[in-house]
């Protein structure tokens, strides 16, 4: 019912072209996350798709209409704000009853409707209460009651956790996962956050300086990044890259770093051949390291010195450098390492990514 | 699905699309600003005109004069009294304001400190700013009556005078009693104004300079002062223009007498253009006081515009 | 506070605010004891034995009897009231409009427009006052309240712009921006969301242009000529004053009780009125 589609989306501020050419197609019942770096644009296109921000060129459609030209009010649209934008003057109940009598509903239907938005995020006693005495965490499920007691085609969400302390965070995300589940509403959420989104998003848009850079599951990004900067951004720790060049022997293509030389498995190396004798990025996930034992093929593993250790308590994170580069390895609790330590890590030769040196895209 | 039944639902009961004129923000902007504009429109930019015109020509109350050219400019500056008026001008606006920029300074300090009953004193002190000028200068001019002077009483018991000192009589001593007045009413707004600028200054930064080793006279110069500057700039412009284009305390204190020596550009256009009728004259005189006080405004505000952004 | 000895805190401090308080409301302490002061102790030379200035011993009520007896002083009260209260309306009302266009709305030359309020503000009464004579008699409003009720607008609407502009852009844009996607009209987020968030600003412009309507003089003093037309300040400044002949005492509960009015609006909300002060100034 409520799929929204955005066709050849631009948005230029005066100097900026803040949007180029996107182009999405946001299915009903979608949750669908916007990620990128600040000043990527992905606030501006849900600006658009709200109708805050004129459209410089391009068309958004909600539900198979054009909407460029319809104010906010006519779209049918709910929006959560970062600082949660509830009225100072209203109580928490005129908050949200606010969108149903600026569109005349009867008194009884809206107490039902506030009623049913109350309970599901238990806020039933706050009602009576004014924004400025409620917690971050009340503050924000208000502001999610006056998103859903409105039943809008589509739910907009920008950054709507991230004035929320850490733990608080993980618990609404939770929530809010659960409250799409219940209601199937349409939605598009805004966030800097890659965590967010890889736990939120049934499909995640990367964005970077106006342009979309990759649209996929959460774990399609993940596995298969389309570029270099999509699998610099998602995943945390960040993957690692090193600089090596491609070389040719005896029919297998080797991978040649500063300090190393690592054979790729046959799989990739079909995708590889037609890149030899040039140089590539290597990228390599910190989780996708571990410390090499005795019977790891020579060619799969390098030497590197341990710099930093981080305890993680699940994990440790080794900061190590391998000749000139610097990795982190994500390696199990009881490795012993220590900082100076000369260690041998393997790499899971499945999981390689190569990159392009001059597009960044992906081999 | 529940949930697909009720959309449907709220769209039947959406209001009809009205007309969405004012959601453009061009044509909520012009309706916005309509009244703004057709008040200022009548009453500030066509009398700014009338006044040019009216100052081209020789009208009299009821007479109209036919147009002159800068006859009037040329006559009020071969005025005496037009020449005394904007010396004394000048004179006024320059020493109320750097009294009332000090004393008005130090006041504010004073009362940035914290002591008890400061919210009264506060209040208090804003007084001579709230009450209406008029009726406030009438109780300086009987302080200075020259045979009921309570100031003069003051005085001779202190034994700073022998004799009775004539306040409003003496040409000079005239223009002092006028200085003083608008200093008296002036102080309260630049204390209160800088006040609240001092108070945006955080007392970190005191503390921090007084760590550093700096006396108190120091950290004002240093640390108070500049971050002061831009606050003070602002005030100092709105006195100024005040006070260059005073009108009611002169009015009532000497009504431009002794002899016309304490008049200012607006008593002496009243004094012209309603007194004796000469309404061409008069509004030559007031609009004599434009150059200078946009010459003001814009020095001002480019100064301003500098401290704010270095 | 760094606070030194108990003497330096005296010299610097006690005694010096203490003269600043003393000099600031000395004229009021005048205005009130002259008030009730007997013609006799009144018009007591300075150098006289009997002279005895801060006290009187015969307290009376002859000049405020005279005031209202003897003048039209009640018709002035109300006619300041009712011409400072209206044309405190008319310039919120176009104030609060004109404030949240300049600093909310983006349109051409919304920048200048701002500039030029701003250049308004500035313009003093004296400058116009003659030109502006001849236009009130030709719109034929001489003499009445309403060429003070249209007129005061053009010095309070601008202020009352600049301060409301203030206000209004301390007013997080979301909470618009929210309204609108909840179904409300740009108008309908500004009269339900903007406006009544920014009551303290308009009750500070409220008070703050019913201080200064209150205080007007040369309009009042040009425009208007009948006796029972005038404002307090101008009444009291035209009637009474005989040629040379000032009544002191009569003049002095005039301009007290001139004075009380505004004094309460002020003392009730002195919070509102300093934020407009020094809101006017910062903007």
């Amino acid at each position: 019912m409520a799929q929204v589609v955005i066709r050849d989306l631009n948005k230029k501020f005066d100097e900026v072209h803040a949007v180029k050419n996107v182009n999405l197609h946001i299915k009903d019942k979608e949750f669908m996350v916007f990620v990128g770096p600040s000043g990527c644009g992905k606030t501006t296109t849900l600006r658009m798709v709200a109708g805050l921000e004129s459209i410089t060129s391009g068309e958004v459609l909600i539900n198979d209409t054009v909407v460029n030209e319809l104010p906010p009010m006519d779209r049918d649209i709910a929006m959560v704000f970062q600082n949660y934008a509830l009225y100072p003057h209203m109580s928490v109940y005129d908050n949200m009853a606010f969108g149903l009598k600026m569109r005349k509903f009867e008194r009884a239907e809206i107490a039902k409707r506030v009623q049913e938005a109350a309970d599901i995020l238990d806020i039933g006693q706050l009602l009576k209460r004014k924004p400025r005495q409620l917690s971050g965490g009340q503050r924000q499920r208000v502001a999610l009651g006056r998103a859903i007691v409105r039943h809008p085609q589509v739910f907009l969400f920008d950054e709507p956790l991230s004035n929320l302390d850490a733990k608080l965070r993980v618990q609404m995300r939770v929530e809010l996962k659960k409250l799409h589940n219940r209601l199937g509403t349409t939605a598009i959420y805004v966030t800097h956050d890659q965590v967010e989104a890889m736990t939120l998003g049934d499909r995640v848009v990367v964005m970077k300086d106006g342009v979309v850079q990759q649209v996929g599951a959460p774990l399609e990004l993940y596995n298969q990044p389309a570029n270099r900067f999509v699998a610099g951004f998602i995943g945390s720790p960040a993957m690692n890259f090193a600089t090596v060049s491609l070389a040719e022997h005896d029919g297998a293509v080797w991978v040649e770093g500063p300090d190393f030389r690592i054979r790729p498995p046959q799989s990739s190396a079909g995708r590889l051949r037609g890149h030899a004798g040039r140089q590539v990025v290597l990228g390599i996930r910190p989780e996708d390291l571990r410390v090499a034992n005795g019977s790891d093929p020579a060619d799969l593993g390098f030497d590197a010195v341990v710099e930093v250790t981080e305890q993680l308590g699940s994990e440790i994170l080794l900061d190590v450098k391998a000749g000139p580069a610097s990795m982190v390895a994500s390696v199990e609790p009881t490795v012993p390492a220590k900082v100076g330590d000369r260690l041998r890590l393997a790499l899971n030769p499945d999981r390689l990514h190569f990159f392009d040196t001059q597009t960044e895209a992906a081999i | 699905m529940a949930t697909i039944a009720i959309a449907v639902d709220d769209r039947q009961k959406r209001p009809r699309p009205r007309t969405r004129v004012l959601e453009d923000e061009r044509w909520l902007a012009f309706a916005l600003l309509l009244p703004t504009a057709v008040l200022l429109g009548l009453f500030i930019a066509y009398p700014f005109v009338k006044g040019v015109l009216l100052s081209l020509s020789a009208d009299r109350v009821g007479v109209s004069g036919g147009f002159v050219g800068l006859a009037n400019f040329d006559k009020i500056w071969n005025d005496s009294i037009f020449r005394t008026a904007v010396w004394n001008t000048f004179w006024y606006t320059g020493v109320t304001t750097v009294f009332k920029l000090f004393l008005g300074l130090w006041l504010a300090l004073l009362l940035n400190r914290h002591f008890k009953g400061k919210a009264y004193i506060r209040a208090a002190i804003l007084l001579p700013f709230i009450i209406p000028t008029v009726l406030s200068t009438f109780a300086w001019k009987w302080m200075f009556d020259p045979t009921f002077s309570v100031i003069n009483w003051a005085l001779f018991k202190l034994g700073l005078i022998t004799g009775r000192i004539n306040w409003l009589g003496d040409p000079d001593l005239a223009m002092t009693s006028i200085i003083i007045v608008n200093i008296w009413r002036g102080v309260p707004f630049f204390a209160i104004s800088l006040l609240a600028g001092l108070q945006t200054i955080s007392p970190e930064l005191q503390e921090a300079a007084a760590i550093d080793g700096a006396k108190p006279w120091k950290r004002f110069w240093y640390v108070t002062w500049p971050l002061l500057l831009p606050v003070t700039m602002v005030v100092v412009l709105f006195s100024v223009i005040q006070t260059f284009a005073d009108f009611q305390l002169v009015y009532v204190m000497t009504g431009g007498g002794p002899a016309n020596a304490t008049h200012l550009f607006a008593t002496y256009a009243y004094q012209i253009g309603i007194g004796t009728g000469l309404l061409s004259e008069g509004a030559a005189i007031s609009l004599a006081m434009f150059p200078f006080l946009l010459l003001i405004v814009i020095v001002q505000l480019l100064y301003i515009r500098r401290v704010e952004t270095r | 506070m760094i606070e030194g000895a108990p003497w330096r805190r005296w010299v610097f401090f006690y005694i010096p605010l203490t003269l600043f308080v003393f000099v600031l409301l000395f004229p009021f302490y005048w205005m009130l004891i002259t008030t009730f002061r007997p013609d006799g102790e009144l018009y007591q030379p300075w150098n006289s034995p009997r002279y005895q200035p801060f006290w009187t011993s015969n307290p009376t009520l002859e000049h405020i009897k005279y005031l209202f007896n003897e003048t039209l002083f009640a018709d002035w009260l109300w006619n300041t009231m009712f011409i400072a209260a209206i044309s405190t309306v008319i310039s919120l009302f176009c104030g609060v409009l004109a404030g949240y266009a300049l600093s909310r709305l983006n349109f051409p030359f919304a920048g200048s427009l701002g500039t030029g309020i701003f250049v308004t503000y500035l313009v003093p009464q004296t400058l116009l006052f003659i030109p502006l004579a001849e236009i009130i008699r030709n719109f034929k409003l001489g003499d009445t309240p309403w060429s003070l009720i249209l007129t005061y607008p053009t010095f309070l609407i601008p202020f009352c712009t600049w301060l409301m502009m203030g206000y209004f852009k301390a007013v997080p844009r979301e909470l618009e921006e929210c309204a609108r996607i909840d179904g409300a009209s740009r108008v309908q987020a500004m009269l339900y969301i903007i406006i009544p968030v920014a009551i303290p600003g308009i009750l500070s412009a409220g008070i703050f242009a019913f201080t200064l309507s209150w205080n007007e003089f040369i309009y009042a003093l040009v425009f208007l000529s009948s006796p029972g037309e005038k404002t307090v300040p101008v009444g009291v400044t035209s009637e009474l004053i005989r040629g040379d002949v000032f009544f002191w005492g009569p003049l002095m509960a005039g301009a007290l009780l001139g004075s009380i009015p505004v004094a309460m609006v002020y003392s009730f909300f002195v919070e509102h009125y300093v934020s407009g002060l020094t809101g006017s100034v910062k903007g």
